[in-house]
């Protein structure tokens, strides 16, 4: 089996490979939400589509420098991202695996959270609460039941279904093609369908975990894979930002109306490595990057946008955008003080913990015996 | 005025969680069957026609998803209480509780807080079949983040499994099941020491015996035997797992001499292991004999009718003691 055996004839596209836009008939109530966007939306999600892959470039050119200690690129998946973010709420929950960072830009996150995390200098340290996006789930799978125990307080709150749009709320959380082979993903989608919660699971399938094709993960198309559970699913071309915009915009709204939890695949594709760590090159053929580099998610949105009259001077500034972010990213990742040793025996407990206070106190003592030059 | 009622171990969770609810309403209990029938210890027993389905309901039979959704559910603002039904059934959820459970709030730095207590029915002697009857604790007092505590008694049910509702950390609430018809007085009005605290419950002066859970009343009970033969044991109760209260029992072992530590659990990399490490580094020169621990063997918990056998006894208990008191 190969990725194309697990497109779905009704995946939902609205701008082909070659930038032309339209909404065909069964897509309808998609399209709806693409009415109500206005030029300024498009332009938004352009720039930030942008400013995306440029923050992922220099994040890898930053790892390379020996400055990170891994990055997770994501070039390829800025549509899926960046339009599945704004389809979410201003006020909606949002349960990230550890490749968002587009999603992440959507809802306001400091891009420098996320360099720390790679850097080495905290595990996150951002306050969800505040933020509404959650920490990077590293455990592959673990944050879809976080975000479905979210939805299930949701619940019971009686923040769903009240009629009341501004008070309404939602979850959605994301993984990969390869996370749906964990066993917390299926007791997520169960305990989901069986408490009706407003959620949706964002599934970008990007083909690949690691050296492992999808194929290897899964025999049905990976939109299906909650249907047993009763949870419904859709597949929307990943590549097409209009698309999940629209798609998660419609489900998340069906979510907090109180019509229950959606499966959304994303087909997209991973240009870059799992990690830069990791080397692409030993299990597969260049021909099927290349292909889909043909389909480029940000390529196909500048033709969109240009034969709708946008001109140079917009994505003049949107590179101008992204050399200074580029810029401020490097010299804030330069400027990181080295976290001091006492961070380590913070925040493990909420509460003083007599092993954690006496080892604390230990080091101290021990770093405080040192002889003069020995540090 | 004190009020004391006479009950069981398992009455007195029941009644102590019941008091948690009322005090606070966003306490949750969920497990597998904890609802119509109560769990199948009854442990959650007429919870359900008190506080309805909003507060007390069952769960799939998916232990990961039991924590995975408390987790979710702490970051709403709840504070669940879980029951994973037998102790040989926790593994599904060995990640949550350790990957994530016990992380969260060091990853958040402490943005997010984690109420999530899970009640875990432990231990042996009740002639059942594989995977019943196991005591588990020591893979997760191994890790840091969690509070793992452990009532021998109904007082100590009542009041400990409040304090553990009431704690912002994760707490394993580990319950002695061949213990939970023990009847004894529950003093309603005042809460004894601190959950982590652990009790001197027999003074004595030849050896000490520490012991914790299911254990503890057979330890009583050696004591009893122990002192028909002139020998004088203090028993302690540890009663709470992580953090272990060292100061009670160097206190107690200064006095002694000696010390045996009694568990139902294997003892290779036990509990009983990290007792008998940490008094030779505090009590060394107190010390009369080496630490012993009595505990189960390092092998598979066997079939119902070898688990006499297997399990450590009063008997056990006082041949430990013999050994150290011929140093």
């Amino acid at each position: 089996m190969t990725s194309e055996d697990f497109k779905s004839a009704s995946m939902v596209q609205m701008l082909s490979v070659e930038g032309d836009f339209s909404i065909p008939e069964q897509f309808a109530e998609y399209g709806a939400y693409i009415e109500k966007l206005t030029n300024e939306d498009f332009l938004k999600f352009y720039r930030d589509m942008a400013t995306m892959r440029r923050f992922d470039g220099e994040a890898t050119a930053l790892q390379r420098q020996g400055q990170l200690g891994l990055w997770a690129p994501a070039v390829g998946q800025e549509a899926a991202q960046i339009g599945s973010g704004y389809g979410v709420g201003p006020n909606d929950h949002i349960f990230p695996s550890y490749r968002e960072h587009g999603v992440a830009i959507t809802h306001g996150i400091d891009l420098m959270s996320i360099i720390k995390i790679m850097r080495g200098v905290n595990h996150g340290g951002w306050n969800p609460d505040e933020t509404r996006f959650h920490l990077y789930a590293i455990v592959l799978g673990t944050q879809t039941l976080h975000a479905t125990g979210y939805a299930m307080g949701l619940n019971f709150d009686g923040k769903v279904g009240t009629g009341n749009k501004a008070e309404d709320l939602a979850v959605i959380t994301y993984f990969g093609d390869g996370a749906t082979a964990e066993g917390d993903v299926s007791e997520a989608l169960l305990f989901a369908a069986i408490n009706q919660t407003p959620q949706v699971f964002f599934c970008q399938n990007n083909q690949w975990a690691i050296s492992s094709n999808v194929s290897r993960q899964t025999r049905v198309p990976l939109y299906l894979r909650g249907t047993g559970f009763g949870v419904p699913g859709v597949q929307v071309d990943g590549n097409d930002v209009l698309a999940c915009y629209a798609v998660t915009a419609k489900h998340m709204d069906d979510a907090r109306a109180g019509l229950g939890p959606t499966m959304i695949e994303a087909m997209t594709y991973r240009i870059g490595a799992h990690t830069t760590s990791d080397d692409p090159t030993k299990y597969r053929d260049n021909s099927e990057v290349e292909s889909w580099k043909a389909r480029d998610p940000l390529l196909r949105f500048e033709k969109f946008l240009r034969s709708r009259g946008v001109g140079q001077d917009f994505f003049d500034e949107c590179d101008a955008i992204g050399d200074k972010i580029s810029a401020e990213i490097r010299e804030a990742t330069f400027a990181l003080a080295s976290p001091p040793v006492e961070n380590i025996f913070q925040h493990v407990y909420s509460q003083p913990h007599p092993t954690i206070v006496e080892q604390y106190a230990w080091l101290k003592d021990y770093e405080a015996s040192y002889g003069e030059g020995e540090k | 005025m004190n009020t004391f009622v006479e009950m069981s171990i398992s009455k007195a969770i029941n009644a102590g969680l019941a008091k948690a609810m009322r005090e606070n309403d966003k306490v949750l209990v969920f497990g597998e069957d904890v609802a119509e029938l109560g769990g199948v210890f009854r442990v959650t027993e007429g919870l359900l026609a008190e506080f309805g389905p909003k507060r007390i309901f069952n769960s799939p039979i998916a232990e990961s998803g039991i924590i995975g959704t408390a987790i979710g559910l702490a970051m709403r603002g709840y504070s669940s209480v879980t029951e994973i039904q037998f102790d040989g059934f926790i593994f599904p959820a060995f990640n949550q509780i350790t990957t994530q459970l016990a992380k969260i709030q060091n990853r958040s730095e402490g943005f997010l807080k984690m109420p999530v207590v899970i009640r875990v029915p432990y231990g042996g002697g009740i002639g059942a079949i594989e995977h019943h009857s196991e005591s588990p604790e020591a893979y997760f007092a191994h890790t840091s983040g969690l509070r793992i505590i452990t009532p021998s008694n109904p007082n100590d049910a009542y009041w400990m499994i409040q304090q553990a509702v009431a704690s912002t950390d994760p707490v394993m609430f580990f319950e002695p099941k061949r213990r939970y018809w023990q009847k004894g007085p529950v003093n309603l009005e005042t809460p004894p020491i601190d959950m982590h605290a652990a009790r001197v419950l027999r003074e004595g002066t030849n050896a000490t015996v520490v012991c914790y859970g299911p254990m503890v009343t057979t330890a009583l009970q050696a004591a009893e035997v122990a002192a028909e033969e002139g020998i004088s044991l203090e028993v302690i109760d540890l009663r709470s797992i992580s953090p272990i209260d060292f100061g009670a029992i160097v206190e107690s072992v200064k006095k002694t001499g000696r010390l045996v530590v009694a568990q139902e659990a294997s003892n290779f990399v036990s509990v009983g292991s990290e007792i008998a490490a940490k008094v030779h580094e505090l009590a060394f020169y107190h010390l009369e004999a080496p630490v012993l621990r009595v505990g189960s063997f390092d092998v598979p918990y066997p079939p119902a009718k070898l688990e006499e056998q297997f399990l450590p006894d009063a008997d056990r208990i006082l041949d430990a003691v013999d050994r150290v008191l011929a140093y």
